[in-house]
């Protein structure tokens, strides 16, 4: 039986970590790699690192921050960011990265899905969808660019797209949650994870390690992704593992 | 000198700089006589095994690595490489892989036999069941290993699985026979159990362990 994950996310501004409050306050919490070596002591069982880098200069930062990465973890990883071009895929995958993951780009032109999966095979792809409920459509909605534009796709089509495309996993932003505290989207998780045959990562509204065994056991979800809870140390990987452990939650 | 073997597919740079964290010396080829003269040779791989079958064929390395296993030099295939090893594989439609071990490649059903679904690829951390002695086993305890993976080794000769983990069914997860081994996780991402694996991996290679 596979063990649930807990995945702390780094977004990555030109070789920094920082992390956005609701995508718009950003403070300094520190150098990847040290981070990265932090979190794998701890516990974590996989890294997600999010360039959120503006520039050109500051993506080719990203590979460098890598290949850093990649020689000193011995956990997986996942890069995203700025992905639109099976060249860039290629260039994050050889420089280590274990997975990239599309957002924006994946929207705009689907079949970019494909071709990643074609060259470096499914497991490879993650799609990042961020997503918020829509009182007129009564479902929730996808939105891109940073959670800026809103789609016409429903999030429950486009996740079934994305994975009849070849998307080998799913890490689901509630953007109602995100930033809140006040735990993931279960709701929208639970909806997601049984709507498609591939792990779904549920992310966006972790106050607490009560919220990631809520998300495994209600939500229904594969793993669990966080940021600045883990950053600012108000509780860590080990902590949350012990508690969803008594919980009854599979872990490593 | 480990022997990276570079046919187009794979995360070798993971796998590198786990040897390089280990202090083992390796080098990525594609060149027979590289990976002849080499002590040990690590078959990495993602992907479709049509396609890593396809370029190992085409390229010649296919020959190069069945030439190489019956030399009684160690070689270890992870992932890919390791399905690589087996007879047959299922997928698309099916084809040959190089043979060095008895089985066959089939795809994880993905639901059980009660009807029950559930997720494929198999990917995430498992639990590894020791289930026999082997010196690429040595002072490994039951732990997690990260697995990727939809397709799973099926095979008769019971013997040949040295570990295994359980998800709906029974993933070979370690294999081995005389020099030949494969292990169906990535052990350069599988945390202290991984490595350990691998640094047994380059005891072998040191010890010039020739079994056959």
């Amino acid at each position: 039986m596979l063990t649930k994950r807990i995945i702390p996310c780094l977004d990555v501004k030109e070789g920094r970590v920082v992390k956005g409050i609701q995508f718009v306050q950003l403070r300094d919490a520190g150098d990847p790699v040290e981070l990265a070596r932090f979190y794998d002591e701890q516990g974590a069982d996989e890294l997600v690192f999010l360039d959120i880098s503006a520039s050109h200069e500051g993506r080719k930062t990203m590979v460098d921050v890598v290949q850093a990465v990649a020689a000193e973890l011995a956990i997986p990883f996942t890069v995203g960011g700025g992905i639109h071009t099976l060249d860039d895929m290629k260039k994050l995958l050889r420089a280590g990265a274990d997975k990239v993951s599309l957002n924006t780009a994946a929207v705009n032109r689907p079949e970019l899905i494909t071709e990643g999966a074609e060259f470096f095979g499914a497991q490879c792809m993650v799609v990042a969808v961020d997503a918020k409920y829509d009182q007129d459509c009564g479902t929730w909605v996808v939105y891109t660019h940073g959670g800026r534009v809103k789609t016409e796709w429903k999030v429950l089509e486009w996740v079934k797209e994305a994975v009849r495309r070849g998307a080998g996993e799913i890490l689901l932003t509630s953007m109602d949650c995100d930033g809140e505290k006040k735990g993931f989207d279960i709701a929208l998780t639970k909806a997601v994870s049984t709507a498609v045959t591939v792990p779904v990562i549920a992310s966006g509204g972790a106050g607490g390690a009560s919220h990631f065994s809520d998300i495994f056991l209600e939500g229904k979800a594969d793993a669990a992704l966080a940021a600045s809870i883990f950053h600012y140390k108000e509780t860590s990987v080990a902590e949350v593992k012990a508690y969803i452990k008594d919980k009854g939650v599979y872990v490593r | 000198m480990i022997a990276i073997i570079d046919y187009g597919m794979g995360n070798l740079f993971s796998v590198s700089k786990a040897l390089e964290r280990l202090g083992e010396p390796y080098l990525i080829t594609n060149k027979k006589d590289e990976i002849l003269l080499a002590d040990g040779v690590i078959v990495p791989g993602v992907g479709a095994i049509s396609d890593a079958m396809r370029l190992l064929n085409e390229t010649g390395i296919a020959d190069v690595l069945r030439d190489y296993a019956a030399s009684g030099k160690p070689i270890l295939g992870i992932c890919l490489g390791m399905q690589l090893l087996f007879e047959a594989s299922e997928e698309n439609g099916g084809c040959r892989g190089l043979g060095l071990l008895p089985g066959t490649v089939v795809k994880i059903p993905g639901v059980t036999t009660q009807g029950e679904m559930y997720k494929v690829p198999h990917m995430g951390w498992n639990l590894l069941q020791l289930r026999r002695q082997s010196a690429i086993l040595k002072d490994v305890e039951e732990g997690f290993a990260y697995f990727v993976h939809s397709y799973y080794v099926t095979t008769e000769t019971d013997e040949i699985i040295l570990a295994d983990s359980l998800y709906d069914v029974c993933v070979p997860a370690v294999v081995g026979k005389n020099n030949v081994f494969g292990t169906q996780f990535h052990p350069e991402k599988s945390s202290m159990t991984g490595m350990k694996i691998l640094e047994n991996f380059t005891v072998l290679v040191s010890e010039g362990v020739s079994v056959k």
